[in-house]
């Protein structure tokens, strides 16, 4: 009686979990930090001119490269696409890619946004600049990003959470040219500078400068290009930091084959294609980012913003160093 | 008995007499088929919370150290700061709303009584975002509270302590106000009648009779609360709190350190648990069966400025905690639409309701039967298996996520190279990416929140009707469907509705199991959020909202009757 009926549910749910999944064609499969509405169009291109289809899914990061390890050599994944350097030398550091040789990407991919060991690609770039209030700060008086920790702008100052990879890498630039102890400086600095605490994504620095919470701040460019697309009259500005030093720290979203990719060929064409020229502005355009493939122009809108000089340090650099930075940020106040 | 353990330490008055009856009719006992469910079960919880645990065996002293000489000191005070505020708000606004909507007459009861479930609907971190955005420095009130009072005029701080409290609580509170406004609306006026004719007064009628015997109740949606409040990462970050999790987080996808990460979850596992097992001995062997009897006949009837009092305080969390929020995600829903909205919305839309009801359906007869099982076997094997077997819900879900995968693709490893070395074959993976292993995944993690209703409603469940049922023969799955299954609905009901707002809004497990595009709308606002998007993220928000309220309608146009 009453033993039965739990006993069948128990036996169901252990058959149900066995029903096998029916295996598929050929075609390239993608894992990607990268959001599905910038990568859908471009994967359907793909198969559109080439015939090979692309599937994918997305998630954050840290689950993805902890799936990729699971998988071990049954993954599924052929390419893994990310964003942010420091998430491809992990994903390299953790033998989870494997190193690509291919004329076509090397002459795409410019030297500092690659990986030295081949093993991944920057596909499209963003830079890490600064934004300031037209109508409270002249350009002349910005110069570099240690200079806002200066006096001058006491109460300021307006920062995203260090919790974010994208001030963990630009801080872990910070310390590749100065070292530790002179980037905590500037870092305390910074903070003992700032008008409000940390906030939670870019555009939130912008809206508060825009509303005169503060008057300066570091967003990455797209997150300007973006607000300024909806609301044009913000009296909002970029400015190139640095050039007559190291120049803007640029980060990458990119690329790699996985190591136990199942079709390493299909995966190094796909990645090819993407830093081709008739790819480039598709894969950029849809984020107002910048084309890694020099031969390759900006969006207009994007081309708007100046030309300026990138920092030459190669961007795996501040994946090597993002652990430092945010022990650094963490000792320095920077929440 | 046949169990000698469980004829020893079977004191709960309200099992003892179950147990004599079954005397005899057992040899099988230890494996009987309940027990061995709640052990199934519990297994499959325990699995991924092993995981989390073994990572104690890779140590992470440096990042161990370094959390201590920052932050520690810091997040463990914001911890518990959340964890007072939030458990003390959520009590005050569930308990006093399910009271007056349960037992007493006032202007709009009846919608309120409804109504008030709303924020059931609305993601944690959805109202922080339209909080957050409506009320900061650069919002529209404080913008205008400027113009009209000067640019240096105070204003208090959003981003802070209190208001992390705030809109916690007010997007949890429902948890707290469904199961007190269940244990109010089932205890009958017996008791509080008794107390009357002993000259209690209203107000000590409610603290003294009705106050503590709606206790488990209470205490198990305020700790459904408390476990949501410690794993939740999306709406601290966006006031950049730093809790527990967030340095979880940062463990994981700052330092690269799962284990470190893990090391962290299994500390906020056992607080739980802690939790947990102190509440219960609190209550230890009281027992708060009542018959179902004239509950709803005779409503206290407030009057003046009484009744207009509790119309007002229903209303205004009512607006805050859903109309400002709704009203807003429409306007950029509506401005979004064009450029956003496209026909895959039907397959989003689709999809979450599918994975929602079944989820529901699942986890709702799971928790049937693991009540039923901790209700027939009161030994402490059970009870521990039971207990257990509610912890998914304290960890944070990318946590427990990965905590399930890592297991699953090394049962899915260990079958491939079986049959590569058996057959030669080269299989692709079983499990992994089949909606079957999303839909367990939600199983360990949304068990406690679909338990907690069911087994309330169990403990509503006399000895004696069993005993009558049992006399007429009724027995077993029988004695449940005829007997027990309607006076349980609900307590389903409730499970259900829970179970299914939640699995839709859910998104690490979604992200991390779901089978190639199988994307829902959870997984769209994910994507849209994540890149800052939020205003095109009001349209996948909107749907999952209206989506989650049909059952909420349904469910509270059901219990009202």
């Amino acid at each position: 009686m009453s033993v039965r009926f739990p006993l069948l549910l128990s036996l169901l749910l252990v058959l149900l979990s066995l029903v096998p999944v029916a295996a598929q064609a050929e075609e390239v499969v993608v894992y990607s930090a990268r959001n599905e509405h910038l990568i859908r169009p471009l994967f359907e291109a793909y198969t559109r001119e080439t015939g090979v289809k692309v599937t994918f899914v997305t998630d954050k990061e840290g689950p993805l490269l902890q799936r990729l390890k699971s998988e071990g050599r049954n993954t599924r994944a052929d390419v893994l696409l990310t964003v942010d350097a420091g998430n491809l030398w992990q994903a390299a550091e953790e033998g989870l890619l494997q190193p690509v040789t291919s004329a076509a990407l090397a002459a795409n991919v410019p030297e500092h946004l690659r990986d030295p060991g081949n093993q991944w690609f920057g596909l499209s770039l963003r830079a890490r600049t600064l934004v300031y209030s037209t109508e409270r700060v002249k350009p002349e008086e910005l110069s570099t990003y240690e200079a806002l920790g200066e006096p001058q702008w006491k109460g300021r100052l307006l920062l995203r959470t260090s919790q974010k990879v994208y001030n963990q890498s630009l801080v872990g630039m910070l310390i590749a040219e100065h070292g530790v102890e002179k980037t905590e400086q500037i870092v305390r600095a910074w903070i003992a500078n700032l008008a409000a605490p940390p906030f939670a994504n870019d555009n939130a620095v912008m809206e508060a400068i825009a509303a005169g919470q503060g008057d300066v701040g570091i967003v990455n460019t797209y997150y300007f290009g973006r607000l300024l697309k909806d609301k044009p009259e913000l009296p909002l500005a970029l400015f190139w930091p640095d050039q007559q030093g190291n120049g803007v720290h640029v980060n990458v979203s990119g690329a790699g084959v996985t190591r136990h990719a199942r079709n390493p060929q299909g995966a190094i064409k796909l990645l090819e294609w993407l830093s081709s020229e008739q790819a480039q502005n598709l894969f950029a355009d849809a984020n107002m980012e910048y084309p890694v493939n020099p031969r390759v122009a900006p969006h207009a809108d994007v081309a708007a913003w100046g030309e300026f000089k990138q920092n030459p340090i190669n961007v795996s650099r501040a994946g090597e160093l993002q652990g430092e930075a945010i022990k650094l940020m963490d000792r320095a106040g920077y929440r | 008995m046949s169990d000698p353990s469980s004829a020893t330490t079977n004191l709960s008055p309200e099992r003892a007499p179950l147990a004599g009856a079954r005397s005899g009719f057992f040899r099988l006992n230890f494996w009987d088929g309940w027990r061995l469910f709640a052990l199934l079960v519990a297994l499959l919880v325990v699995v991924p919370l092993a995981v989390v645990g073994f990572s104690w065996l890779t140590p992470a002293a440096d990042i161990w150290q370094h959390l201590r000489q920052t932050l520690l000191a810091r997040l463990l005070l914001n911890t518990l700061w959340l964890v007072l505020g939030v458990g003390g708000l959520t009590l005050l606004l569930g308990v006093s709303l399910a009271w007056f909507t349960a037992t007493c007459e006032f202007p709009g009861r009846r919608f309120f009584s409804w109504a008030l479930l709303l924020p059931l609907a609305m993601p944690t971190y959805v109202l922080a975002f339209v909080f957050v955005g409506l009320l900061d420095y650069a919002g529209p009130v404080q913008t205008l509270w400027r113009e009209w009072f000067g640019r240096d005029a105070w204003f208090p701080a959003v981003r802070s302590t209190p208001g992390v409290i705030l809109v916690m609580s007010l997007a949890l509170y429902p948890y707290v106000y469904l199961l007190a406004k269940n244990a109010f609306q089932t205890q009958g006026r017996r008791a509080l009648e008794a107390a009357e004719s002993l000259g209690c007064g209203a107000r000590e009628g409610f603290f003294r009779v009705a106050l503590p015997m709606a206790r488990p109740w209470i205490a198990g949606g305020v700790l459904l609360v408390l476990m949501e409040a410690l794993a939740d990462f999306g709406a601290v970050s966006i006031f950049n709190y730093d809790t527990f999790t967030t340095a979880i987080y940062k463990a994981w996808f700052g330092f690269f350190s799962l284990s470190a990460a893990a090391q962290l979850a299994s500390l906020l596992v056992l607080l739980v648990f802690l939790l947990v097992v102190v509440e219960q001995r609190l209550r230890a062997r009281r027992r708060f069966a009542t018959v179902r009897s004239s509950a709803h006949t005779t409503r206290l009837h407030l009057k003046g400025w009484r009744a207009w009092g509790a119309s007002f305080f229903a209303g205004m969390v009512l607006l805050v905690a859903f109309g400002i929020p709704a009203v807003q995600l429409s306007l950029w829903a509506l401005g979004a639409y064009t450029e956003e909205f496209n026909l895959r919305y039907f397959g989003l839309l689709g999809r979450s309701v599918a994975l929602g009801l079944a989820a529901a359906g699942l986890v709702g007869l799971t928790a049937l039967v693991l009540s039923y099982a901790g209700r027939r076997h009161a030994d402490p094997l059970t009870r521990a298996l039971v207990r257990v077997a509610n912890l998914g819900y304290a960890l944070p879900g990318a946590v427990l996520a990965v905590g399930i995968f890592i297991p699953l693709a090394a049962v899915d490893n260990a079958l491939i190279e079986l049959a590569e070395s058996f057959f030669g074959l080269r299989l692709r993976p079983l499990l992994q990416g089949t909606v079957v292993i999303m839909l367990l995944a939600y199983l360990v993690r949304f068990l406690a929140p679909g338990f907690k209703p069911v087994d309330g409603a169990m403990h509503r469940v006399t000895p004696s009707i069993d005993e009558a049922a049992r006399l007429s023969g009724l027995r077993g799955v029988a004695l449940l469907a005829r007997v027990h299954l309607p006076m349980l609905r609900g307590g389903l009901l409730t499970a259900a509705t829970i179970v299914f707002v939640d699995v839709m809004k859910e998104m690490p497990i979604t992200l991390m199991t779901r089978p190639f595009g199988w994307d829902t709308l959870a997984v769209k606002i994910f994507e849209l959020t994540a890149e800052g998007e939020w205003q095109r993220a009001a349209l996948p928000a909107m749907a999952l909202v209206l989506a989650g309220l049909v059952p909420i309608i349904l469910f509270m146009r059901h219990a009202e009757k």
